[in-house]
């Protein structure tokens, strides 16, 4: 309890340490994390309830807006979401060759749910994580001090990692839906540099299918969690100043937030486009 | 900095939310979209096709008060041409009848002179007998001398 009211310059680290802790079913109750890098007995809420409401407020817009379409009198709500739509399907026409049913729907998803997952970013970093430890108080009379609630779903691997491998699933999907297994196979032994250095081609083709999903979520991931991070540090400063520092960081962040939620969309039509495309022949 | 299971949540999260979207959103927002723009498409199209029928119906609007004009022009002419006929139509009747007028005139004086003078031929016989008469203070003979006066009568 005395600890939480502290002020945060008392401790600094334990203070960034408590911030970036999950809320965690599974984990080692001592250190609150998980025993190896890759855990599938542990859960983090937070996280995924973050990202469910956020992903319930968007399907709520979407459901809004979808069932009331006016196409002679748009309200504003229509407005925006049309206007995110023709931009996201500008993109695909521009990029993507022939037209795929789902495309279009994925991008729009990953462009609007990262935004709004990144978004969150941008509410006091105190805030969320204060609440819920008054709720884990006196709800379910946890002590305050080990209620963790990270806030911003990106900037937790699983979430970053979810997004990319279900593009890298999609990817390697279409490639075999539109290559065949033999065209996808021959890729791999023909691409870069011909069929002459096929085991070489081999492994490079591999990294660089294999470094699409990695450097989508690691990027994504890597951006906000350093965003989170200078808000934290920002947190740290006396509080007459921190409007300053504090107030200029979010409005780069929001540039960021939306570029890198634009550039995780883009790069999924891109990946996907390669996809549908046949290589020339080397 | 791990993965767990959450990262299944969220693969199940994404894809409710992307089949939500497609089904909700983008699907119904395209389509609006198309319609829109055919809608707007055809709009325009229309618009087209009535200023280039309005042109037409301008063009032919002309040729039609052309044709009138000339049409006009040509009945006027055709009236002017008859009313000029008919002008010198009656003036040769006129002439005709006035020509018939004296001539039938002329019969009359020709036949009244006539009379007049048979009248006075005869009146001069009767006076120059009686002249004669009243010179010879005797009873000429009319029979005898009506041959003679006649002669006369016939030399006035």
């Amino acid at each position: 309890m005395s600890e939480t009211t502290a002020p945060a310059t008392a401790s600094p680290v334990e203070y960034i340490q408590h911030h970036l802790t999950n809320w965690c079913i599974g984990c080692d109750p001592e250190t609150q994390k998980p025993d190896n890098i890759i855990d599938f007995s542990v859960f983090f809420p937070d996280v995924f309830l973050v990202s469910a409401a956020i992903a319930g407020f968007v399907m709520y817009l979407a459901w809004k807006v979808g069932k009331n379409l006016n196409a002679d009198n748009p309200g504003s709500l229509q407005n925006l979401l049309e206007g995110v739509v023709e931009f996201v399907n500008q993109q695909i026409k521009d990029i993507f060759p022939g037209s795929n049913p789902v495309i279009g729907p994925l991008a729009i998803t990953i462009f609007v749910w990262v935004f709004l997952m990144n978004a969150m970013d941008l509410i006091p970093v105190d805030l969320l994580p204060w609440l819920a430890s008054l709720i884990g108080e006196y709800v379910f009379g946890a002590d305050p001090h080990h209620v963790y609630f990270k806030v911003v779903p990106p900037t937790n691997l699983d979430t970053t990692f979810a997004l990319a491998l279900s593009v890298f699933i999609l990817i390697v999907y279409y490639n075999l839906k539109v290559k065949g297994l033999f065209g996808y196979g021959k890729q791999f032994l023909t691409h870069p540099f011909g069929i002459w250095l096929a085991p070489f081609n081999l492994i490079m083709t591999t990294i660089e299918e294999l470094s699409k999903p990695v450097s989508l979520g690691l990027r994504l991931f890597g951006n906000l969690f350093a965003g989170e991070l200078i808000f934290l540090l920002i947190a740290l400063l006396p509080w007459w100043s921190q409007w300053l520092p504090g107030g200029a960081w979010a409005i780069f962040h929001i540039l960021v937030i939306t570029l890198q939620a634009f550039i995780f969309m883009l790069l999924t039509i891109v990946y996907l486009a390669l996809a549908h495309e046949e290589h020339e022949e080397h | 900095m791990n993965v767990t299971a959450t990262l299944f949540g969220q693969i199940l999260t994404f894809t409710v939310l992307v089949w939500f979207v497609m089904r909700y959103l983008w699907e119904p927002i395209i389509r609006m979209l198309e319609d829109r723009k055919k809608r707007i498409a055809d709009g325009l199209a229309a618009a087209d096709r009535g200023h280039h029928e309005k042109e037409l119906a301008e063009k032919r609007a002309k040729e039609l008060l052309q044709h009138a004009k000339e049409q006009a022009g040509e009945i006027i002419a055709q009236a002017q041409r008859r009313a000029a006929e008919i002008v010198e139509e009656s003036k040769d009747d006129a002439r005709a009848e006035g020509q018939r007028l004296v001539t039938a005139a002329q019969a009359e004086i020709e036949q009244l002179l006539n009379q007049a003078k048979e009248q006075l031929r005869h009146q001069v016989g009767v006076i120059a007998l009686a002249g004669a008469e009243q010179i010879l203070m005797r009873e000429v003979d009319s029979n005898e001398h009506n041959k003679m006066l006649e002669k006369l009568a016939a030399q006035l």
